[in-house]
């Protein structure tokens, strides 16, 4: 019977908070504005989204279909005829670099949210349960995050084989730890406060709590990660192809910078220029729009 | 809770996790990985040959046997040997940690004290110009390949001025330093970046926090509310984070050995990986977790030594 009347008289409290709220902004609301405001964050964002387009369009074939034709002499410089200069089949670099858009930005994705899957099933269930399946999935973790990632990398791309399909696999596989991490910790925190107690006083069930509740509450953690998530993924790509275990018969900047391991002695410079400029660009993009969300979304940074 | 009982319960989870690591490489390359008679005998292997290799190397035994060599290796340091150059995987590790560690161990010494320096500068002057400056510089210099510092660093300051040596390494203590000099300087430049973020975030954590109101209102300059009572408190995080990366010092830095020719632990690694050794990339993955895991523990027991409040939770 107490309890009951606690719960009344929380209730109350958190309509008296929700009126309030109404005049106020909400947090994603605040995190919005405040991102559209910030020039550089904006300017990121919009540089993104530029990425993102060339990526769909050469996916599809508009743009830089042709880049396995041969457009001019092997190894051309730069030159206003061919862009970013020729590589050593007289293939243009520039189209070369707009292909590789694709893969950077294909491998970001899909290993993001491979990433984030695990990472927030995980972490959620482990915060929220507690217990033995707790136990379980933080030795579980513990485990794997004492294996060196690139070692992890090595082998999974083994057993897959060479490919698109094992990069994605391979990096989505080893990133997800610090966000599961994250997840429980967060879970914890929210599992025992009042609103998540009015869900079970309305007869929510476990997963309705978990999901609908409780993950919106956390969910600026996986948006912050998933920026960072994307620009690691396309970083480490790079490191793969070196390896010669990246993307096969598409162009890659990966691909292009292991290349140019033997084209620079001869003092051919640009494939290595343009793919390693194409990739600053995006990367910075997206650990500049990071740390935005951060600032915006995090609220314990809030006005440092 | 008691500091022994911690301890002791610190050191007894060691044994699932070490169990978890064995049980994953185990999956990885004795379960699913593709089989390693067809990478080693080639195509044409008539199957009594496979089979006997297969006897060769343990393969045809029980799995819970071939588990537990693993779990027997991550103790006795006994790997067997190499399958491409028949030699024992121990002394090997024991030749290639020495370039390794004269590479790693000074680059990673410099970097934490020159990024702990540069963050203290910054966190000094935070808010100013200087302060965005430097963290937009962090946030580019982590924007670059690694590749593309190493590319460049080889071919302008080393191929084109001449500044240091291109590649290569010589044995003994004078004369390994020209060969070290590129990859030190580039191993700073690529730490730099993640590094000063994160030791200037945790001392910017600090800077907000009551006892550093305290002590600007007892009239101490600000210098020495920095250096004496911010760092301090600060060094708890900055300490651990520089300990859990010790054990990553051991696998050396894979692409700097490999680009610069140091016959390290590193190179080892790149090269086993490019034949297929299972036993040395096993070898490798194994020293480099059971060292992670020591000094995880370690850094666990010395938080709790520096900072009481970690053990009642």
């Amino acid at each position: 019977m107490n309890n009951v009347v606690h719960l009344n008289k929380t209730n109350i409290a958190v309509n008296k908070l929700d009126e309030d709220k109404h005049k106020s902004k909400s947090l994603w609301q605040h995190a919005f504005n405040q991102i559209i405001r910030d020039k550089l964050a904006l300017a990121s964002l919009i540089v993104i989204a530029i990425y993102v387009l060339i990526a769909v369009l050469t996916a599809l074939g508009v743009i830089a279909g042709d880049w396995s034709k041969e457009v001019g002499p092997s190894y051309a410089s730069p030159s206003l005829e061919y862009l970013f200069g020729t590589d050593i089949f007289g293939r243009s670099v520039f189209a070369k670099t707009l292909k590789g858009a694709e893969v950077a930005i294909s491998v970001g994705l899909v290993t993001a949210v491979i990433a984030i899957s695990i990472g927030v099933t995980l972490g959620c269930f482990a915060g929220y349960f507690g217990g033995k399946i707790d136990e379980i999935i933080v030795w579980f973790y513990t485990t794997f995050s004492s294996i060196p990632s690139i070692m992890l990398l090595v082998a999974i791309t083994f057993i897959l084989g060479k490919g698109l399909i094992a990069v994605y696999l391979a990096l989505g596989l080893t990133s997800w730890v610090n966000l599961c991490r994250l997840i429980r910790g967060e879970v914890i925190k929210h599992k025992n406060r009042e609103y998540v107690h009015a869900a079970s006083a309305i007869g929510g069930g476990h997963m309705r709590k978990l999901f609908r509740h409780i993950l919106p509450n956390v969910f600026h953690l996986v948006i912050i990660n998933f920026s960072l998530q994307f620009q690691f993924a396309i970083k480490s790509e790079v490191i793969l192809s070196y390896l010669g275990l990246g993307v096969q018969g598409q162009p890659s900047w990966g691909t292009m910078i292991d290349d140019a391991k033997l084209e620079l002695a001869r003092g051919v410079w640009w494939q290595l220029g343009a793919a390693t400029v194409a990739m600053l660009i995006v990367v910075l993009s997206f650990n500049l729009l990071g740390d935005a969300l951060r600032d915006a979304l995090d609220p314990k940074l809030k006005g440092k | 809770m008691n500091l022994y009982i911690y301890v002791i319960r610190r050191l007894l989870y060691v044994i699932p996790v070490l169990l978890g690591v064995c049980l994953i490489i185990f999956i990885l390359f004795n379960v699913v990985s593709p089989d390693p008679t067809f990478m080693m005998l080639g195509k044409h292997a008539s199957l009594k040959q496979m089979e006997e290799l297969r006897r060769e190397l343990g393969l045809d035994r029980h799995w819970f046997l071939q588990y537990l060599d693993i779990v027997k290796s991550a103790f006795t340091m006994d790997f067997g040997r190499s399958w491409s150059t028949k030699q024992d995987i121990l002394e090997m590790i024991k030749i290639g940690s020495i370039p390794s560690l004269t590479l790693s161990v000074p680059a990673f010494v410099l970097s934490t004290i020159i990024s702990i320096s540069i963050s203290l500068l910054v966190a000094f002057y935070r808010g100013s110009g200087l302060d965005k400056f430097v963290v937009f510089l962090c946030v580019f210099l982590m924007s670059v390949s690694s590749l593309a510092y190493i590319l460049f660093g080889q071919k302008i300051l080393a191929f084109d001025f001449g500044l240091f040596e291109i590649s290569g390494y010589e044995p003994g203590f004078p004369y390994f330093i020209p060969f070290i000099m590129l990859p030190m300087i580039i191993w700073i430049i690529l730490g730099l970046g993640p590094d000063v973020r994160f030791y200037r975030t945790v001392i910017l954590d600090e800077v907000y926090q009551d006892y550093v109101r305290t002590a600007r209102s007892k009239g101490l300059t600000e210098r020495a509310v920095l250096f004496k009572h911010i760092l301090k408190n600060a060094m708890i995080p900055i300490i651990t984070y520089v300990i859990i990366r010790i054990p990553f010092l051991i696998l050396g830095a894979l692409l700097l050995e490999s680009f610069f020719g140091i016959p390290g632990l590193g190179g080892i690694t790149l090269n086993a990986i490019n034949s297929s050794d299972f036993p040395v990339i096993r070898a490798m993955t194994i020293l480099s977790a059971v060292a992670y895991i020591i000094f995880s523990v370690l850094t666990d027991i010395l938080y709790t030594v520096v900072d009481p409040r970690v053990r009642l939770k």
